[in-house]
């Protein structure tokens, strides 16, 4: 590990591979410190992604990167009743449950080739400023403590980003817009491959939902994510999951739980400052409504990259050089539908049991060209109008 | 103070993106909490997916 770099990227998740890939590819000297002992594990994700969305980084995907293909969807309403996405109607919402332990891994090993250094459980314990500008941080690694030095540095430290705030940037997530979540992998469980769940309502998931994302032959991600507002002892995201899995899949076996949380709050003011860029769950980039957050990461991740290539070479690193990472990341299609998801979410999250039943009922018999999540929310409001009326701020997107 | 109940933690940092004091942090793949810089509004409690923090009277 030398001491001064021309990039030092924090966390070793997509986010920062993609961005220590970028830069190196530029010819930067770039060091990926991660804090866990390995890349990819503990994966804290339900691991889908749409195939256009992934498809965007990779010429071809490798095989064993993919758990399974998604064909399409089932959304329960609190009164199980169901509304099926078939793969005629999924259209552009096909996609893929990845398989985040190699995912991962490949990706840090591709940012390596690239010419990148990454270190495992070496972790950031504070930042290095001078005169208010980032300038590296402190690490701890392999018993020492040590100075790395860098032009920029790039936090891709997750939902639990210290590194931010380190710099002075509070990065806190509201109480009522983290969702807490639980996940199990379960094998010996009735599931139609192909095919991922989705249940809402506040008996089963509280200003959430409950998720089954295939990941093989009888073997799926079954996860929930509850408000932090709605858990308490007693009715915490696992208790949710447990009385769930009792109930439907009470022969299941299960190999792996994983917690963890997703932000589902607006992403950071701002995602630079002097000799800074956020990226990923760290600039709280995940989707407020479905709280994925991997294709989110990877595009920050990539274009802080490419920014800090751009800064370094022109021998500026300041916040105003690299304020083009922050306008083009919200001017992108990811920003704006940032944006809108977040308003959207804000109205889904207050309905009750029988308004969700109700706007569910409405579309059952729905046939969409295409399916996403936008278009989706659109036939609802058309066939609700009287919730396009208490949406006034929505009524832009969907006028 | 904020007591972690080890045997149930998995350091999934759910509590530390939450705690508006930055008193939690994952060290060595342990949660860890700073006492003196909590303020012991137990958000942290609320939120842990899995329940394994815990107010406690104890100094």
């Amino acid at each position: 590990m030398k001491s001064e770099y021309d990039v030092l990227i924090v966390g070793g998740g997509p986010g920062g591979a993609l961005a220590a890939k970028a830069a190196s590819e530029n010819g930067l000297s770039v060091c990926i410190i991660e804090k866990r002992p390995a890349i990819g594990a503990p994966v804290r994700c339900a691991e889908g992604i749409g195939e256009d969305l992934i498809s965007e980084f990779f010429d071809e995907l490798d095989p064993k990167w993919i758990s399974t293909k998604i064909e399409g969807a089932k959304l329960i309403s609190p009164d199980n009743s169901c509304f099926y996405l078939s793969p005629e109607m999924a259209g552009n919402e096909v996609g893929y449950v990845l398989d985040r332990k190699f995912f991962d891994r490949d990706l840090i090993w591709q940012a390596v080739e690239a010419g990148a250094e990454c270190y495992v459980k070496a972790r950031a314990v504070d930042a290095i400023v001078e005169n208010g500008a980032i300038k590296g941080a402190i690490v701890e690694y392999a018993g020492e403590t040590r100075e790395i030095r860098a032009s920029i540095t790039i936090a891709a430290d997750g939902v639990e980003s210290k590194f931010s705030r380190y710099c002075g940037i509070d990065t806190t997530v509201p109480l009522r817009e983290l969702e807490t979540c639980a996940q199990y992998l379960m094998t010996d469980i009735d599931i139609e491959e192909g095919i991922t769940v989705f249940y809402v309502g506040r008996e089963v998931a509280p200003e959430g939902y409950l998720w089954i994302f295939p990941k093989g032959k009888r073997t799926a991600n079954v996860g929930i994510g509850i408000s932090g507002t709605q858990s308490k002892n007693g009715h915490r995201a696992k208790d949710y999951l447990d009385k769930y899995i009792k109930e439907h899949f009470p022969e299941g076996k299960t190999i792996e739980l994983i917690a963890g949380g997703v932000s589902a709050c607006e992403p950071l003011e701002c995602t630079v400052a002097d000799g800074l860029i956020i990226v990923g769950d760290a600039a709280r980039v995940s989707d407020p409504i479905t709280g994925g957050g991997i294709y989110n990461a990877m595009y920050t991740g990539r274009l802080a990259g490419q920014i800090a290539s751009k800064c370094i070479k022109s021998g500026d690193f300041s916040k105003d050089k690299l304020m083009e990472y922050d306008k083009t990341w919200r001017s992108s299609k990811m920003g704006k539908a940032l944006e809108r998801n977040y308003q959207i979410k804000e109205v889904f999250v207050k309905l009750n049991d029988k308004q969700l039943n109700s706007i569910l009922n409405s579309v059952s018999n729905l046939v969409m060209k295409e399916f996403s999540t936008l278009t989706l929310i659109r036939e609802i409001v058309k066939l609700n109008p009287k919730l396009l009326k208490e949406l006034t701020s929505l009524k832009k997107y969907f006028e | 103070m904020i007591k972690v109940r080890r045997e149930v933690c998995c350091y999934c940092g759910a509590c530390i993106s939450v705690c508006p004091e930055g008193a939690l942090e994952l060290i060595d793949a342990y949660l860890s909490v700073e006492n003196e810089t909590c303020k012991m509004c137990n958000i942290c409690v609320r939120v842990c997916p899995l329940g394994a923090l815990e107010a406690s009277d104890e100094e």
